[in-house]
């Protein structure tokens, strides 16, 4: 589903690692691990394009890279996303629709993320952990494959952790795969993949 | 409901929140006309022969004022990580967002724009050409401001270099736009002037999405 082969990632003159191979199949979770600053948020950008690297290839099996992003990558970074002036309601919408959800997508992930009484305020009121949770409703609103997740569970309490687990579950059940930089060990079965200790 | 269609609703929407954005332009554009016949001398013959000028230059200006909004918020707050994994290319979300400031920012300005140009001097009977060309103008200001804050973004000062990058491509639409006035004051076609200033809004909605989105990557990475 995605194969990196001989990645070589700078960030400005310092070469983060070099000639990293890294696949993920359909229906597995890979938990990305280092120290920080070895380059894992890195890694992510540049699978989701944001990043040019210095050598290697990103593949999405027999896709045109360009349109795999398009239309089969969900990201969910440090950043959310989210306008604070906005309602979660507005914002959930705009989010969910822009990457190709139905009415019925996104009322399900209202459902499955209880954000029903969060939806008529306005962003700046919500929590952090609440703010994660409105843009991970994106994720399950619109069904897109690959998922990649940069620290996803930092914001959140004990009982969401578990919850959103049972959900990134779901959807590696489902046939869907997972990309996520994390420090904690995810809450799903996932094979670790440490990218080193940074330079 | 196409996603471009999606995009343009939010742009719109975001424009005119938090204390409506355009309603701002209006009032700054007015209050720089205003100003004009204050410091110049309160004589109107005097003023009318540069009132086309000023009333182009005024508008220039106003244009600019929303621009930082364009780019730079979605790329602080992570969304144009977001806009950018869209069913969308990235040329059409620059394209699109550039139509809604048109829409949101210029059009209002170019209704506000008669207004300015009789308290400037110019008869009313030049109002509908003044809006006309304003009108045109505002889509070309739209075009290369959004250019300019693609160019801009990530900047530390993003919008004093907004400025600095798109006030000489604003030179072309303020010269052909006063251009028309003028040759309406003067009882002579304003056809010539209004074509040049069509054919830079033509030109800038060619380059702005290419040059717009190659900024954008770049800013991303």
């Amino acid at each position: 589903m995605l194969t990196v082969s001989g990645l070589t990632l700078s960030r400005g003159e310092r070469v983060l690692f070099r000639d990293l191979s890294l696949t993920l199949a359909a229906g597995e979770a890979v938990a990305l691990t280092g120290a920080n600053g070895a380059g894992k948020t890195s890694l992510l950008r540049a699978v989701a394009g944001f990043l040019r690297p210095d050598a290697g290839t990103i593949a999405f099996g027999d896709l045109e890279p360009a349109e795999a992003r398009r239309r089969h990558l969900h990201w969910l970074g440090h950043l959310d996303g989210l306008k604070s002036a906005r309602r979660a309601r507005e914002e959930l919408a705009f989010q969910a629709a822009w990457l190709g959800a139905d009415a019925a997508g996104i009322d399900a992930a209202v459902d499955l993320l209880a954000l029903n009484s969060l939806l008529d305020l306005e962003v700046r009121q919500l929590s952090a952990g609440q703010r994660r949770r409105l843009a991970f409703a994106r994720l399950i609103a619109t069904p897109r494959p690959i998922w990649l997740l940069d620290e996803p569970f930092a914001p959140l309490d004990a009982r969401w952790r578990e919850a959103l687990g049972l959900l990134m579950q779901a959807h590696v059940d489902k046939g869907g795969a997972i990309l996520a930089a994390v420090h904690d060990p995810l809450p799903v079965t996932a094979r670790a993949f440490d990218i080193g200790v940074g330079r | 409901m196409s996603a471009l269609s999606i995009l343009f609703r939010r742009e719109l929407a975001l424009a005119w929140a938090g204390g409506g954005g355009p309603l701002l332009a209006c009032g700054f554009f007015l209050c720089l006309t205003v100003l004009v016949p204050l410091a110049a001398g309160g004589d109107p013959a005097g003023l009318r022969p540069v009132a086309g000028g000023v009333a182009w230059l005024a508008l220039a200006l106003s244009s600019i004022l929303s621009l930082e909004r364009l780019f730079e918020r979605d790329h602080e707050d992570g969304a144009l990580d977001l806009i950018a994994l869209g069913p969308a290319p990235l040329e059409l979300v620059v394209l699109a967002k550039a139509a809604a400031q048109w829409l949101a920012v210029g059009v209002p300005l170019a209704v506000t724009a008669p207004v300015a140009a009789i308290t400037l001097g110019l008869t009313p009977d030049q109002a509908p050409l003044v809006a006309l060309s304003a009108l045109i103008g505002a889509l070309g200001f739209a075009l290369t401001g959004a250019l300019g804050a693609a160019l801009a973004l990530g900047s530390k000062r993003g919008g004093l270099l907004i400025a600095v990058v798109v006030l000489p491509l604003f030179i072309p639409p303020v010269v052909f736009g006063a251009g028309a006035l003028e040759r309406g004051v003067n009882g002579l076609s304003p056809g010539p002037a209004l074509a040049l200033l069509t054919a830079y809004v033509l030109f800038a909605a060619v380059v702005t999405p290419f040059a717009g989105a190659a900024a954008i990557r770049n800013a991303q990475g």
